[in-house]
C-alpha cells in the first residue's frame, strides 16, 4: 500500500500494457550460438564411440579450443546402430565457439576424414534458405558529375585554391569583375591541400588518410583510408597515388577488411599506394632512408619516394646505394621480377615525355603510326667509391639497354634535371677542389635528341643554388652565388647571387651564356609554364622580398619565336619588365596560362603579413590580401589543351581579331562594374542614413520623456560664446651683439 | 599636414582627450605625469603632479573645470583643470584603468583592474561641483563586480544610467549605472580584447577598437554591429572624425614584438577609413612605435594621436581634408 493511500496494484490491474510490453520485451539468446556442429567424422559403432570423443576432444584442445568429451553429443542412426557421421560440439561461451570454428574447420582428422565445421544455428538457417533464385535488382545509374566541369567554363577562367585558418575556399580567377569564391568549407583538411597534377581532383588528408574531391559540386570522389598520413604524391596521369605516414602501418584486430584496407602483411611499413579510380590498395613499402651518414643523425627520407615513369606506366623505387626496382603497373609487380642492381645508386629520375612522344604514343596505339615511340629513359647517378670515380647513367626501360654513361671526378653531389619535353638532361655537379675546402660547380647538359646523346659541360666558379629548364624551352636559367655566407645559413643574412640565363646556340649546338644578372639577392627562379617569362624572387628572407620580371623575347610574337635571337645580337632580347615587391613571400607559383603569378606568404614559415598576392607577368599587382593565418596558395593544374598544332596555330594567327573582342567585352564590363559600385555606395549611404535618422528621433522621443535632462542639455549650445584666444608669438628677427668696451 | 610633435613624456603614451573646445589637449603617460597642451601650437600649458604610478586614464568634464585621472598607484584623482591642483584623491586596493566623465558631468565611472585577488570592479562616483570641489563623498554611489571577461574600458551611455563597457574576451556589454545589473551584452563584438571604445557626439553609436585587427561601430541601443573595418594590425584605438565620414584607427605590432620588426612592417601610422564604406582612404605616418590612443577634437578641425614612443603627434587638417570628396558627392548624416 502507498503512503498516500493509492492502491498501485488496482490502477494497474484497470491498464491494459501489453503493447508497451511487447515493444520493450528482451530478446533473449536461443542459447545455440555456443554450439557447433562438426561434419566428416568417421562413422562408427556405439563401442568406439568414447576412444573416438576422446580423440576428437583431443584434437580440439590441441588447436586451443578445449573440449571436454561430455561435451560432444554424438547423433545415433537407431537402425543401424551406428553413428551418423556429425557430431555436435557444446562450448562454454559463444566466443569459444567461434574461435574453434575458425581453427577447426578444415582440419584434416585422418586420412579420409576432414571436419567441415559450422554453428549449429547456421545449419537451420541455411536448410530453411528459400531455393528460388531471384534477380538482384540492378542499382539504379547514376549520372557522374563531370570532373574536369571546371575547363568548361564560359570565360575560361583558371581556379586555385586558399588554405587558411580553418577554412580551405576555391576561387575562380579572370577579370576583376569575374574573380569570385567557386565553393568554401571550413576544416575541408587537417594537413593541407593539394590538386592532382592534371587538376581533376583536390586532395585533403584527414587522420584517417586522404580524400579526394571534384565535380562542380566539389562531391566525395575517392578515399584511401591511410592512418595519418603526411605526404601524397600523384602519378603523373593521375592514376595513381602515393601517401606517406610517420607512424607505421597498424592494422588492429577487428579492422576493415577488403581490397581499400591494410592487412596484416602491410604492417610496420609507412609508403602506400592506391589505385585512384577503384580506391584500391596496391602495394605497401616501407620508408627508405639514404645510406650512410652519423648514426642518429636526424635522417631526411627521400620524397617523393617512388618515382613515376611519365606514362604511370612503371614506379621505381631506390634503395640508395643498392639497387632500383621498377614496378609494373598497374599489377605493381616487381618488373622482370628482379631489381636493377646498382651499386651506390643515391638518386633517379624518370625522362618525362614531351608533346611530341605523346603524339607519337597515342598514333601508335590508335594504329596510325608503326613508328616505334620513344621507350622510357631514366637516368640516375652513383658517388664516388673507393677508386670508381662517379657516374651518371642513362638507361632505356623496360629495355634496361644503357644509353649513355659519363664519369665525373671529385663529386660531392649530384642533381638531375629533365626539360619538361624531355629534350635534355642536366646535371647539375657540387665538386670539391682537391683540399675539399671549397665547392664549384659544373653543369653536364646531355643533348637526348641527338646521336648518341652528346655531353657538354658548362663550368661555373660559384656554386650554384638553383636550377631551372624553361619549359618547352631551349633555355636555361641558374642562381649562382659566392657569398661565404652559402652552406651556414643565419637568420637576417641574404645571400648576394647572380642569376645567368644559358641558351642553346641552333647550329652550334652548344649552350652558351646569354646574359649574367649580377649582384641580386634572388634565390628562387620562376619560368612561367609557357616559357618565355620568368621571375627571380627573393623568398624567405626577412630583408629582402624583391620580385622581378623578365622577357626572354622582347619584340618577338609567339609565333616566330622559333627562329630566336639568331638574327639578332645574342642577349638583346632579354628585357627587364617590372619589379614588385612582397613582403616576407614565401611561395611564387605561375598559373597554368602563364599569365598570372601569384606569391604568397605563409603562416607555415612566419606570421608577418601573411596573405597572398597575384601579378601579372609584367610585374603589377592585380589583387593582394592580407590575410592571418594564411597557409596555402596553390593554382588548380590544367590538363593538357585538346587542340591540335593546326589549330593551335590559327588561334595565334587570328590574335588580333580575338583581342579586339576581348577589348569591348572589357569596355562594356568596365562601365558595368562602375555603375554597380556607385549604386552600392548609393546604398550603404541611404542605410546609414536610415539608421540614423531614426536613432536620432529615438534618442529625441526618449529625452522628452526624460524631462529635465533634456531640458539641461538644450540650454549648452546658447553658451556657445565667442571667445578670442591670443597668442603670443616671439620671433626672433635679428640679433646683434654688440661689446660695449668701456 | 604639417604635425606639432609634443615632447612632453618620458614613456609610452596611455591616453588622450580634447576638452569639448577642442582647444585643449589632455595626455597621461605611463610616466607618471599628465600633461595638458594648447592645441593650437602645441604649447605645454602645465601638468598634473601627483601620481606616483603609471596614469592610465583620464577624463576632463564639458566644463573644462575639473579632470579626472587613473592610475597604477591605486589611486583616482580629481584635479583643477585651471590650477593644476589636486581636489580629491579615491584609493582602492587595485590600479584604475579606465575612467569616464557622464554627460552630465556628475558622475564619474572608474575600472579598476582584477589583480592580488582582487576581482576586476566598477564604481561609479558622485561628483559635488559645488564649492571649490574638493569635498567628494569617499563612497561610491554604485559599486559592482561584472561577471565573466574583465572590463578594460567604459563609458558612460545614451543615459547616465547606462555604463557601456568593453571585455577583455571581445564582449561589448552596457550594465546599469545603479543596480550594476548587465542589461544588455554582445558576447561576439570583438575575437579579442577591447582596446578602446569612443562615443559619437550624440551618444547613439560608439566605434571600438580590438587586438582581432577590427573595429566596429555598434548601435548604444541595441549593441548591433553597424560597421566594421577590418585592418592586418593589432588595433590600440579608435575614433570617430566630427564632422566627415571617416573613423581614424590607431595601433600596430605589440609593444614587445616591436624590436623584432622594422618600422615599414610595424604598421605604425594612423589610418583613415570611410566611416560608411568601409574602405581604407588614406594613412598618415610619424610614429616609430604603436599607437596606443587617438584622439579627434570635438570640433573636427584637427586630432591627436599618442604613441608608445612617448610623442603626441598633433595634426591640424589642411583646407584639402574638408574640400575632399573621395567618393562623390554623398550627404551623410553624421
Amino acid at each position: 500500500m502507498a503512503p498516500n493511500g493509492v492502491n498501485y496494484d488496482d490502477i494497474d490491474a484497470e491498464i491494459d500494457y501489453t503493447d508497451i510490453e511487447e515493444k520493450y520485451q528482451v530478446q533473449y539468446d536461443e542459447g545455440l550460438d555456443n554450439l557447433i556442429a562438426v561434419d566428416g567424422v568417421p562413422v562408427i559403432d556405439k563401442s568406439k564411440a568414447d576412444k573416438l570423443l576422446a580423440k576428437i576432444a583431443k584434437e580440439f584442445t590441441k588447436k586451443g579450443a578445449p573440449v571436454k568429451p561430455d561435451d560432444i553429443f554424438i547423433p545415433w542412426d537407431e537402425k543401424t546402430g551406428k553413428s551418423k557421421g556429425y557430431i555436435f560440439v557444446e562450448f562454454k561461451n559463444a566466443d569459444d565457439a567461434v574461435y574453434a570454428i575458425g581453427a577447426m574447420n578444415g582440419f584434416p582428422f585422418d586420412a579420409k576424414h576432414r571436419f567441415h565445421v559450422n554453428h549449429f544455428i547456421d545449419i537451420e538457417k541455411y536448410a530453411d534458405l528459400n531455393e528460388t533464385y531471384v534477380d538482384p535488382e540492378p542499382e539504379p545509374y547514376v549520372q557522374k558529375e563531370h570532373l574536369r566541369a571546371w575547363l568548361g567554363d564560359p570565360q575560361g577562367r583558371d581556379q586555385y585554391v586558399t588554405y587558411r585558418g580553418d577554412e580551405v575556399e576555391v576561387f575562380w580567377h579572370g577579370k576583376p569583375s569575374q574573380c569570385e569564391s567557386a565553393y568554401k568549407k571550413l576544416n575541408w583538411t587537417d594537413l593541407y591541400v593539394s590538386w592532382s597534377p592534371l587538376g581533376t581532383y583536390l586532395a585533403t588528408l584527414h587522420r584517417p588518410g586522404v580524400r579526394l574531391w571534384g565535380g562542380p559540386s566539389w562531391a566525395a570522389q575517392q578515399r584511401f583510408a591511410h592512418p595519418l598520413v603526411r605526404l601524397i604524391d600523384f602519378s603523373p596521369n593521375e592514376n595513381y597515388l602515393v601517401t606517406w605516414s610517420h607512424d607505421p602501418i597498424v592494422v588492429p584486430e577487428g579492422a576493415q577488411q577488403g581490397p581499400q584496407y591494410f592487412s596484416p602483411e602491410d604492417e610496420g611499413n609507412n609508403i602506400a599506394v592506391w589505385d585512384i579510380k577503384t580506391g584500391n590498395l596496391l602495394r605497401t613499402f616501407p620508408s627508405s632512408y639514404p645510406e650512410g651518414g652519423e648514426e642518429g643523425a636526424k635522417k631526411q627520407m627521400q620524397w617523393p619516394a617512388l618515382k613515376w615513369s611519365a606514362d604511370d606506366k612503371f614506379v621505381a623505387r631506390v634503395t640508395p646505394g643498392q639497387q632500383i626496382s621498377v614496378y609494373e603497373l598497374p599489377s605493381m609487380g616487381l618488373y622482370d621480377k628482379k631489381s636493377i642492381k646498382i651499386e651506390g645508386v643515391v638518386d633517379l629520375e624518370w625522362c618525362p615525355l614531351g608533346d611530341k612522344d605523346k603524339e607519337d604514343e597515342a598514333k601508335f596505339a590508335s594504329g596510325k603510326s608503326n613508328k616505334k615511340p620513344r621507350e622510357n629513359m631514366l637516368a640516375y647517378w652513383t658517388p664516388e667509391v673507393a677508386n670508381q670515380p662517379a657516374r651518371v647513367t642513362v638507361i632505356n626501360f623496360p629495355s634496361r639497354q644503357i644509353l649513355r654513361q659519363k664519369n665525373l671526378f671529385n663529386v660531392t653531389e649530384c642533381k638531375l634535371y629533365w626539360q619538361n619535353q624531355g629534350d635534355f638532361l642536366c646535371v647539375k655537379v657540387d665538386r670539391h677542389t682537391k683540399t675539399k675546402k671549397s665547392i664549384f660547380c659544373n653543369l653536364e647538359i646531355f643533348r637526348v635528341r641527338e646521336k648518341d646523346f652528346p655531353v657538354e659541360v658548362v663550368e661555373l666558379k660559384d656554386t650554384v643554388s638553383d636550377f631551372s629548364w624553361e619549359p618547352k624551352g631551349e633555355r636555361f636559367a641558374i642562381v649562382s652565388t659566392s657569398d661565404p655566407n652559402y652552406g651556414n645559413p643565419a637568420p637576417g643574412i641574404t645571400l648576394k647571387t647572380d642569376v645567368s640565363f644559358y641558351q642553346l646556340e641552333r647550329g652550334k649546338g652548344d649552350f652558351k651564356l646569354l646574359r649574367t644578372l649580377p649582384n641580386r639577392t634572388s634565390n628562387t627562379i620562376r619560368w612561367s609554364p609557357r616559357g618565355r617569362h620568368v621571375v627571380l624572387a627573393t623568398v624567405g628572407s626577412s630583408t629582402k622580398s624583391e620580385l622581378e620580371f623578365w622577357d626572354m623575347d622582347f619584340g618577338h610574337d609567339d609565333v616566330n619565336r622559333r627562329e630566336g635571337p639568331s638574327k639578332e645580337e645574342w642577349g638583346s632580347t632579354i628585357q627587364h619588365l617590372g619589379t614588385a615587391d612582397h613582403y616576407a613571400v614565401t611561395d611564387a607559383e605561375w598559373d597554368p596560362s602563364g599569365r598570372y603569378l601569384a606569391t604568397s606568404a605563409s603562416a607555415w614559415r612566419h606570421t608577418l603579413e601573411n596573405g597572398y598576392a597575384i601579378w601579372d607577368f609584367r610585374g603589377q599587382e592585380l589583387d593582394k590580401k592580407i590575410l592571418d593565418r594564411f597557409k596555402q596558395f596553390l593554382w588548380r593544374p590544367r590538363p593538357r589543351t585538346l587542340l591540335t598544332k593546326e589549330q593551335q596555330k590559327q588561334i595565334r594567327r587570328n590574335l588580333k581579331e580575338y583581342s579586339r573582342q576581348f577589348d569591348e567585352e572589357d569596355a562594356a564590363e568596365e562601365s558595368n562594374i562602375s555603375a554597380e559600385l556607385i549604386a552600392q555606395r548609393k546604398r550603404l549611404v541611404d542605410e546609414w542614413n536610415a539608421w540614423r535618422l531614426r536613432s536620432k528621433e529615438e534618442s529625441a522621443s526618449e529625452k522628452r520623456h526624460g524631462g529635465k535632462k533634456a531640458a539641461s542639455l538644450e540650454k549648452q549650445p546658447k553658451e556657445e560664446a565667442k571667445e578670442e584666444i591670443e597668442i603670443w608669438i616671439d620671433e626672433v628677427i635679428e640679433q646683434t651683439e654688440e661689446e660695449v668696451l668701456e | 599636414m604639417r604635425p606639432i610633435l609634443l615632447q612632453g613624456h618620458e614613456r609610452s603614451l596611455t591616453q588622450i582627450k580634447f576638452n569639448s573646445e577642442g582647444d585643449l589637449l589632455f595626455s597621461c603617460s605611463k610616466d607618471h605625469i599628465i600633461n595638458v597642451w594648447f592645441t593650437e601650437n602645441g604649447e605645454r600649458l602645465g601638468t598634473y603632479d601627483g601620481h606616483n604610478g603609471a596614469v592610465w586614464t583620464i577624463d576632463v568634464d564639458s566644463q573644462s573645470r575639473f579632470l579626472v585621472s587613473g592610475s597604477a598607484d591605486n589611486t583616482m584623482r580629481l584635479w583643477s583643470v585651471q590650477s593644476g591642483k589636486c581636489l580629491y584623491t579615491w584609493e582602492f586596493p587595485t590600479a584604475v584603468k579606465r575612467v569616464a566623465f557622464s554627460e552630465d558631468d556628475e558622475q564619474v565611472v572608474c575600472i579598476t583592474e582584477q589583480r592580488m585577488g582582487h576581482q576586476g570592479a566598477i564604481r561609479v562616483f558622485k561628483i559635488n561641483r559645488d564649492g571649490d570641489g574638493t569635498n567628494q563623498s569617499k563612497e561610491p554611489t554604485s559599486f559592482f563586480y561584472p561577471v565573466g571577461s574583465k572590463a578594460v574600458v567604459c563609458a558612460f551611455g545614451l543615459n547616465n544610467n547606462q555604463i557601456i563597457t568593453g571585455h577583455e574576451s571581445g564582449k561589448i556589454a552596457i550594465f546599469d549605472a545603479k543596480t550594476g545589473d548587465e542589461v544588455l551584452n554582445n558576447e561576439r563584438a570583438h575575437m579579442d580584447v577591447v582596446t578602446d571604445l569612443q562615443l559619437s557626439t550624440d551618444r547613439t553609436y560608439f566605434i571600438t577598437s580590438s587586438k582581432d585587427k577590427t573595429a566596429r561601430i555598434h548601435d548604444t541601443r541595441t549593441l548591433m554591429v553597424i560597421k566594421t573595418y577590418t585592418t592586418e594590425t593589432p588595433l590600440n584605438s579608435a575614433a570617430l572624425a566630427p564632422g566627415k565620414p571617416y573613423v581614424l584607427l590607431g595601433g600596430g605590432q605589440d609593444a614587445m614584438s616591436v624590436t623584432t620588426t622594422s618600422l615599414r612592417q610595424g604598421k605604425f601610422e594612423t589610418r583613415f577609413w570611410h566611416k560608411i564604406f568601409e574602405e581604407e582612404v588614406g594613412r598618415v605616418k610619424g610614429h616609430f612605435g604603436p599607437v596606443n590612443t587617438i584622439a579627434v577634437s570635438p570640433k573636427g578641425d584637427c586630432y591627436a594621436s599618442g604613441g608608445e614612443d612617448g610623442f603626441v603627434r598633433v595634426h591640424h587638417f589642411d583646407e584639402s581634408y574638408f574640400r575632399a570628396k573621395p567618393y562623390g558627392e554623398y550627404e551623410i548624416e553624421e
